[in-house]
């Protein structure tokens, strides 16, 4: 039988971008993250969040703000770690690799790290950064925290600690996450490259 | 934009204001780097560079040396004094004897006008000028150029008196260059004998009165006296280019406004500059040196990603 008049049921099938979370969705999620941060670091006095630049420093800032005004947390560190001089692709890929600014104004000598991120895929950011964290000195202990985690795409053994929402994209597909902050809107989208 | 236009760093003449700024955007980065308990980085663990030191340098090599082992690149020294080149070997054989061993990039100092340039057509490396002769002194023009920057938000429209052995001087052409590329105006003072003849065709003034210098300017940049380049007696004594030209407390007090005071080093403490102002809130001489080691890790860093496996 031929369908003439034939009607995709998901607009958002045909198109390139599917929204994967939309703000409500982030707002619930940024809530439980938050919430299980305090469970494992109660007070956060022995805690220092790290977003990286440039993309997971929003969510670093988001989460830093919620902790100290809907959980009462009274005393938070956070800092933004630049990881450009760290990475390993340095000189292999055809753009050159443009730096952010680091700042971190304390430091992690035996304390507890949350390294937070937006979408962890390969896991050789996250390398990076544990490598750039030694600069800052021996911390106790190194968590993991991202928004997504993009399941089966990783080329190094690095799983996170918290997870925002895991998703099973093929490698030609990608995870685009927009803030508030920078495109007006929080939500989370899958697009074919 | 993320990338310089040049492929070595052989003058400030070969490059534009994106290039500077580009540079000066990435020594930020890096000038956060040494300010680390841990003051490394290890981006160029793989890319060797050879210092060839053809002539004197205490700073410039110290620097050099430091921002390369900051990047964790691996480094050869080269000293003119203890090689072949006494043995009568030219300069293309003794670089190219050193890039054999795989070498990536060379920074040369030469007594000789144009060095790195003739370099840059025959050897296959990057080479960054550490000086050539009375010529150029990128590095040290840029990390000048870098301090003002710190200090007075932005160099453009800035007003800057070099003052001293201009004739002599590489780091006054750079300077000039660099400054004017940023939109910065340019004046020179000191005896006319040490004021090169042609200089007002760079658009640079020319002031031969060191109080109406001063008066002017917003940034007073001090150059020593180079008697090792002098074969003629330009000045006749140094206590007379002291009382004429050389910089101090009560000059500075009597301006009615403060001005920075830079100097590239060595300094010669009482002749150009006084102790009591080299030393004063107003110097920036030490600032330089910090963001030296910056400016060369931006300067190595940009050239080494130009650099493909």
């Amino acid at each position: 039988m031929i369908v003439d008049n034939y009607q995709p049921k998901f607009d958002s099938i045909l198109m390139s971008k599917i929204t994967l979370l939309n703000s409500k969705d982030i707002e619930i999620i940024l809530h439980r993250l938050a919430c299980q941060l305090i469970e494992n670091h109660n007070d956060f006095t022995e805690t220092v969040l790290i977003g990286l630049q440039p993309r997971g420093s929003y969510l670093a800032k988001r989460l830093s703000n919620l902790l100290q005004k809907d959980y009462n947390i009274k005393k938070l560190e956070s800092g933004l770690l630049d990881i450009t001089f760290f990475r390993d692709d340095f000189r292999r890929r055809n753009a050159p690799l443009a730096a952010t600014s680091t700042e971190i104004n304390f430091l992690i000598e035996d304390k507890k790290v949350v390294i937070i991120d937006d979408v962890l895929y390969s896991g050789r950011s996250v390398r990076s950064a544990l490598t750039a964290l030694q600069s800052y000195g021996r911390p106790k202990k190194i968590e993991l925290l991202v928004l997504i985690d993009r399941r089966f795409s990783r080329h190094l053994p690095i799983q996170p600690n918290y997870r925002g929402r895991q998703v099973d994209a093929i490698n030609e597909e990608k995870v685009l996450v927009t803030w508030k902050e920078t495109h007006k809107k929080d939500a989370v989208y899958i697009e074919q490259r | 934009m993320d990338q310089l236009s040049v492929e070595h760093l052989l003058g400030i003449k070969y490059l534009n204001a994106n290039d500077i700024d580009l540079i000066f955007k990435t020594a930020d980065h890096f000038k956060e780097v040494i300010n680390r308990p841990i003051k490394k980085v290890p981006s160029l663990r793989d890319i060797t560079i050879a210092n060839l030191f053809f002539e004197n340098s205490t700073r410039t090599k110290l620097s050099f040396e430091l921002a390369e082992k900051r990047l964790s690149a691996d480094i050869i020294n080269f000293s003119a004094g203890q090689s072949s080149v006494k043995k009568g070997e030219t300069l293309i054989d003794t670089v190219n004897n050193i890039l054999s061993m795989k070498v990536d990039i060379v920074v040369m100092r030469h007594g000789n006008v144009g060095a790195g340039v003739f370099l840059s057509k025959h050897v296959n490396a990057k080479i960054i000028n550490a000086g050539d002769g009375t010529h150029e002194h990128p590095t040290q023009a840029l990390l000048d150029s870098y301090s003002i920057r710190e200090k007075l938000g932005s160099v453009k429209g800035k007003k800057i008196v070099i003052v001293g052995d201009i004739l002599h001087s590489r780091v006054a052409l750079s300077n000039i260059f660099a400054l004017q590329l940023q939109g910065a105006q340019v004046k020179v003072c000191g005896p006319t004998t040490l004021i090169p003849k042609h200089i007002a065709s760079l658009g640079v003034e020319v002031e031969t009165n060191l109080k109406k210098a001063l008066e002017w300017c917003d940034v007073a940049n001090v150059l020593r006296v180079q008697h090792e380049r002098m074969d003629i007696k330009y000045f006749p004594s140094t206590r007379e280019y002291t009382q004429l030209f050389g910089i101090n407390k009560e000059i500075l007090d009597n301006l009615g406004k403060k001005i920075v005071v830079m100097h590239p080093g060595p300094i010669n403490r009482g002749v150009e500059i006084t102790s009591d102002v080299a030393d004063s809130d107003q110097s920036i001489i030490l600032n330089q040196v910090e963001n030296g080691v910056a400016v060369r890790m931006a300067v190595i860093y940009l050239l080494a990603q130009q650099i493909k496996r």
